[in-house]
């Protein structure tokens, strides 16, 4: 009745001390789920799925918002305009992905299991530090898929409860670990998009406020990068904010986006390189 | 020196033995109320769980040996977990999982020298109130699909009883935890004084986003447990006469 299950009785793994990593176990009684599973050997595979682009992500006091544009390529041609990037992954952390979307979204959800699994297993969540330090060994296991092309870089946010404070970590495709101070970006609009937040960051952000720095950026990501998607008033495809403070993980609203991306574009149409930081 | 013991004969030891060993602990119970799903276990330990989570919308609740009900919660958790990624979060269900459980206890009952000394509870909480499932699972791997309210331990039969007159599924938080504090106090016939300390409390609340499952204790559970006696003190013996019914969402 259930794969596995023969003579009334799960595999010995499945009751053993064993490991609190889902990863771990998985991988010892169903290799074969797990994200670049035997992957046939051979370049030139990058075509078979499309890349991910541009996220934006900054610290606000209490906090941290993190912010995907909607659109992935595949070459020339937009193969999704309203594709999701951004992942809750427990209550206090998001994963943002760009690259090879068809890994990363896996690696996204393995992930989400992976902190809830341990979560549940051990009876408390992982430290911040602990979640930064797993998502690295994932992304490092899926060294041998980025060698044939398909890279996947994730973005981790979270609200370190300890410290009171939101963090952003970035990593390199061997699994690099690097903690970004106040703001950072990833895709391929990401030199646009950080140039921007760079000339809109403060030190006093609210939510609405970042959030608006996040929109203005990805928005100059797609005004320079051909595979980064703006706002689309007229599907109503929205980029899509997450923010994390004491509270938790919150969604912004799609209405409250599509008011501050209205904002962003109304704003652009009197100056369509956006505000301008003044000197002195 | 090889004899002959009969079947009947080794399957009574065996239940006889596991009645007993679960008759040494308390009891625990799983019960509807307004919002959800209310589980409430007799426990002092902060840390060595009765009550826990399995998956999005299904609690687990167990008596009798700690280190073999933990067993099986570790083995549902990975279960959930494995099908949850395998397919999609929605097709875990408390009906899987009480079907595991009931079969791995079912084959270590008829296999094993030693049955083990459990009974436990999968309560999954669906979007509506008759959408919720409450199983109890025996040593023997026999399940029940239970309506309302069960209580498991070695009184059982005594606290459902206990229960059976005060429930009420639409009753507020706190008269149900009223409700379930009394019958757990009025184990083997006893008449004992609950408190916050002596309690594992955790609800599957329907309303909650995501993972349902949310422990309770601190301040809130003080402050639960005193609406439910100015409830049950006002109301009489009615659980739903607690006006206070109110809860804040607070920790």
């Amino acid at each position: 009745m259930f794969e596995g299950f023969e003579g009334g009785r799960l595999p010995a793994a499945f009751m053993s001390a064993g490991t609190s990593s889902f990863t771990e176990f998985l991988s010892s009684v169903r290799p074969e789920l797990l994200p670049g599973h035997k992957l046939p050997a051979g370049g030139g595979t990058e075509h078979l799925t499309p890349d991910a682009t541009t996220i934006v992500a900054l610290t606000f006091p209490g906090g941290v918002l993190v912010a995907g544009d909607r659109r992935a390529t595949q070459g020339n041609v937009i193969a999704n305009r309203d594709m999701e990037k951004v992942f809750r992954t427990d209550e206090f952390s998001a994963v943002a992905i760009a690259g090879s979307a068809g890994i990363g979204i896996e690696l996204a959800r393995l992930y989400q299991v992976e902190l809830e699994h341990y979560e549940k297993m051990e009876g408390r969540s992982l430290s911040l530090e602990g979640k930064a330090n797993k998502l690295a060994q994932m992304v490092r296991g899926n060294l041998g898929m980025a060698m044939q092309g398909f890279v996947v870089i994730p973005l981790l946010v979270g609200y370190d409860e300890i410290e009171d404070r939101g963090r952003v970590f970035s990593y390199d495709a061997v699994g690099g670990r690097y903690e970004e101070h106040r703001y950072h970006s990833i895709g391929s609009g990401s030199v646009f998009a950080k140039g921007s937040v760079k000339k809109l960051y403060r030190e006093d952000l609210d939510t609405t406020g970042a959030a608006k720095v996040a929109l203005e950026a990805l928005y100059d990501a797609a005004d320079e990068d051909s595979a980064t998607g703006g706002p689309d008033l007229h599907r109503k495809i929205f980029p899509l904010v997450d923010v994390i403070t004491e509270d938790g993980h919150r969604r912004l609203p799609a209405e409250e986006v599509e008011r501050l991306a209205t904002e962003v574009v109304q704003g652009r149409a009197a100056d369509p390189d956006g505000p301008t930081v003044r000197l002195g | 020196m090889p004899f002959y013991v009969a079947p009947e004969q080794q399957m009574k030891d065996k239940a006889d033995y596991a009645r007993k060993g679960i008759a040494r602990g308390r009891s625990a119970v799983v019960l509807q109320y307004e919002g959800g799903i209310l589980m409430v276990a007799d426990n002092v330990s902060r840390t060595l769980h009765k009550i826990s989570e399995l998956y999005d919308r299904i609690g687990f609740a167990a008596v009798g040996r700690y280190p073999e009900f933990e067993n099986l919660r570790l083995m549902g958790v990975r279960f959930a977990d494995v099908r949850g990624y395998q397919y999609d979060r929605r097709d875990v269900s408390g009906r899987q999982l009480a079907n595991i459980y009931a079969q791995t206890l079912g084959t270590v009952f008829s296999e094993s020298l030693k049955p083990w000394e459990v009974e436990i509870v999968v309560a999954e909480v669906g979007d509506t109130p008759d959408e919720d499932e409450i199983y109890r699972i025996t040593f023997d791997g026999s399940i029940v699909d239970e309506q309302g309210f069960v209580a498991v331990g070695g009184s059982s039969e005594h606290v459902s009883g206990v229960l059976k007159d005060r429930f009420a599924a639409d009753a507020p938080l706190s008269a149900a935890l009223n409700t379930a504090t009394h019958a757990l106090a009025r184990e083997n016939g006893e008449e004992r004084e609950l408190e916050a300390a002596n309690l594992e409390v955790a609800v599957l609340e329907r309303a909650r986003e995501h993972r349902k499952f949310r422990r309770i204790h601190g301040a809130r559970l003080n402050r639960l447990i005193e609406e439910g006696k100015a409830g049950n003190a006002a109301g009489g013996t009615a659980p739903a006469g607690g006006s206070a019914a109110a809860d804040g969402d607070d920790e």
